[in-house]
């Protein structure tokens, strides 16, 4: 081996280690795993495929799934409005719009786990008082439900998110020039019409961007399921990636998990690969 | 005529914008009033100003939280990880991208294919396996980030690099550096503006991450996610006390949002749309 590729494998090795120690290694060790009875620390025999077999029959697991689905669907089509909105608000020519980029994106840097606590004493403490004083029920009795800890996950995740959304809009609409807009204008083109033929079309890229994004992050959500609801009442809120953390460490069925783990890999990575198959074809389209 | 509808429009606009900005940062405001409240007064109304400006509250949170200490911890374990994640995927990205072989093709696909693979899906193994080579510790934890951290970070490098002309390395290497000379001296000097996104995205992501550090860390060498964790569990319908340790909690990010807002803003744009 000759002095070019030494330099190049040193440049390497501490990702290759990194990457293969903490992902590839325990990715595949636990794909092998999840066909056994293993427990986290040595495996006696082979299950086959038992474990799979057993999670699509758990209720809890299918529950868990579903109410992720459901959850997702809802956040992103949410987050997507509210993104978009927020990022023709801040694009305006107001005199205000970057001390409102400001604080629409704070929420995205303070950790979902801190966020969840703070919106717990929203919906219990100050929804209820604003509940009493209005007479409005409905704002009683916050996250001790199913649908108030679904709502309440909601728009928690809208809330610490949106302004994220508004900065890759942003990104699009800043890009479209001034020139076609003023030629439109110029044309006798309204603000609604300007909007569908123009800002629309150009934009229309970073809902893709943003679509999967927010799919893909809606999916992944843990720490705020655990701060806001702890996936209580009884269970009934808790999204598949509590229910995986649960099967292992509170009931010590790792093979059992790490199965259920194996099918979360499978959709996290289908909704990617999506993403990546239309990113593709939109840029050859271009 | 035209004009003055115009400025009237921007002008409600601005007024609903206002009114927007309001809504969403009135959690914080809410929070805040009310850390300064006695138990008392938070039972008897959530909504009105406390009586008076109390710092007990703070100090019994600040105490209780070990604030220094979790502080400590997690600035030790973000800044290293930070370091290194930028230092060993700079020159990863370096390394790939002047490489033009099969095999570094190869490489270069599997570390951006990893970042497919969602935390869940190799967490238990992985703490099987720290666990028995003795790694679950603070040690562990940053080796952890820089695997974690590193495929989304030698990506961005990776694209930075078209950007940096080959004639460098040509150059450089006629004068007699070698390949670290050459990358340390002059192509990471190159790649600051990536450096500085690719710092962003990863201290976001480690400083306010929970379930890995829940996983790896004991409680005396909790981060400020996991030292929250514990306290808010203790002092569960103590709402003046836990919105105190919140509000004490976000007050270094405050800080840090503050005097970086607008490479945070860059740095998050850059890292979504690529």
């Amino acid at each position: 081996m000759h002095n070019r590729n030494i330099w190049f494998w040193l440049f390497l090795t501490p990702v290759i280690l990194g990457l293969g120690l903490v992902v590839v290694v325990p990715f595949i060790y636990g794909f092998i795993f999840s066909f056994t009875d293993w427990n986290g620390i040595t495996a006696t025999k082979f299950v086959g495929l038992q474990h799979y077999i057993n999670l699509f029959q758990e209720d809890e697991f299918m529950a868990s799934i579903w109410f992720t689905v459901k959850f997702a669907i809802i956040t992103v089509i949410l987050l997507n409005i509210m993104g978009l909105g927020l990022a023709l608000l801040v694009t305006r020519n107001i005199k205000t719009n970057n001390l409102l980029r400001t604080v629409f994106f704070m929420p995205n840097l303070i950790g979902g786990l801190i966020l969840g606590f703070i919106w717990q004493f929203i919906f219990v403490s100050v929804f209820e008082d604003i509940g009493m004083l209005l007479g409005v029920e409905s704002l009683t009795g916050w996250l001790s439900t199913t649908s108030t800890g679904f709502w309440g996950l909601v728009i928690l995740t809208a809330w610490q998110m949106a302004g994220y959304i508004m900065i890759i809009y942003i990104a699009y609409l800043e890009n479209i020039p001034k020139d076609l807009i003023e030629a439109a204008k110029i044309d006798g083109a309204n603000g609604f019409q300007r909007f569908k033929n123009i800002t629309f079309p150009l934009v229309a890229p970073a809902f893709t961007v943003s679509m999967f994004l927010t799919l893909s992050m809606a999916f992944k959500i843990y720490d705020q399921n655990l701060s806001l609801t702890n996936g209580g009442p009884f269970n009934s809120t808790q999204m598949v990636a509590m229910e995986i953390v649960r099967t292992a460490f509170s009931d010590q069925q790792m093979a059992f998990a790490q199965a259920k783990a194996v099918i979360f890999f499978f959709i996290v990575a289908v909704i990617a690969l999506t993403q990546v198959y239309y990113n593709k074809k939109r840029e050859v389209e271009m | 005529m035209k004009k003055n509808t115009e400025k009237r429009n921007l002008l409600s606009i601005e007024v609903l914008g206002i009114i927007l900005g309001l809504i969403w940062i009135a959690p914080f405001y809410l929070m805040i009033v009310n850390a300064f409240k006695t138990k008392r007064e938070i039972f008897s109304g959530v909504l009105g100003l406390p009586e008076t400006l109390n710092l007990d509250n703070f100090v019994q949170a600040f105490i209780d939280l070990e604030f220094l200490k979790s502080l400590f911890n997690s600035v030790l374990i973000t800044g290293v990880s930070i370091v290194i994640i930028i230092l060993f995927s700079s020159m990863a990205g370096y390394a790939l991208a002047r490489n033009k072989s099969k095999l570094s093709g190869v490489l270069f696909l599997i570390f951006v294919a990893a970042m497919l693979i969602p935390f869940q899906s190799v967490m238990i193994p992985l703490v099987s396996i720290f666990g028995q080579a003795n790694m679950l510790n603070a040690a562990g934890l940053i080796f952890m980030y820089l695997g974690f951290g590193c495929s989304l970070s030698i990506f961005l490098y990776h694209g930075a690099m078209t950007g940096v002309s080959k004639t460098m390395d040509e150059a450089a290497i006629i004068d007699g550096a070698n390949r670290f000379q050459l990358f340390w001296y002059i192509i990471f000097p190159l790649l600051k503006p990536i450096s500085v996104t690719v710092g962003i995205l990863n201290t976001i992501w480690i400083w306010n991450d929970y379930l890995l550090p829940s996983l790896v860390l004991s409680e005396a060498n909790a981060t400020i996610p996991l030292k929250m964790f514990f306290f808010f569990g203790q002092y569960t319908k103590q709402w003046h006390l836990a919105l105190a340790g919140l509000t004490i909690a976000i007050i270094p990010v405050i800080i840090g949002y503050f005097f970086a807002q607008k490479q945070i803003i860059k740095g998050v744009s850059e890292g979504a749309v690529k």
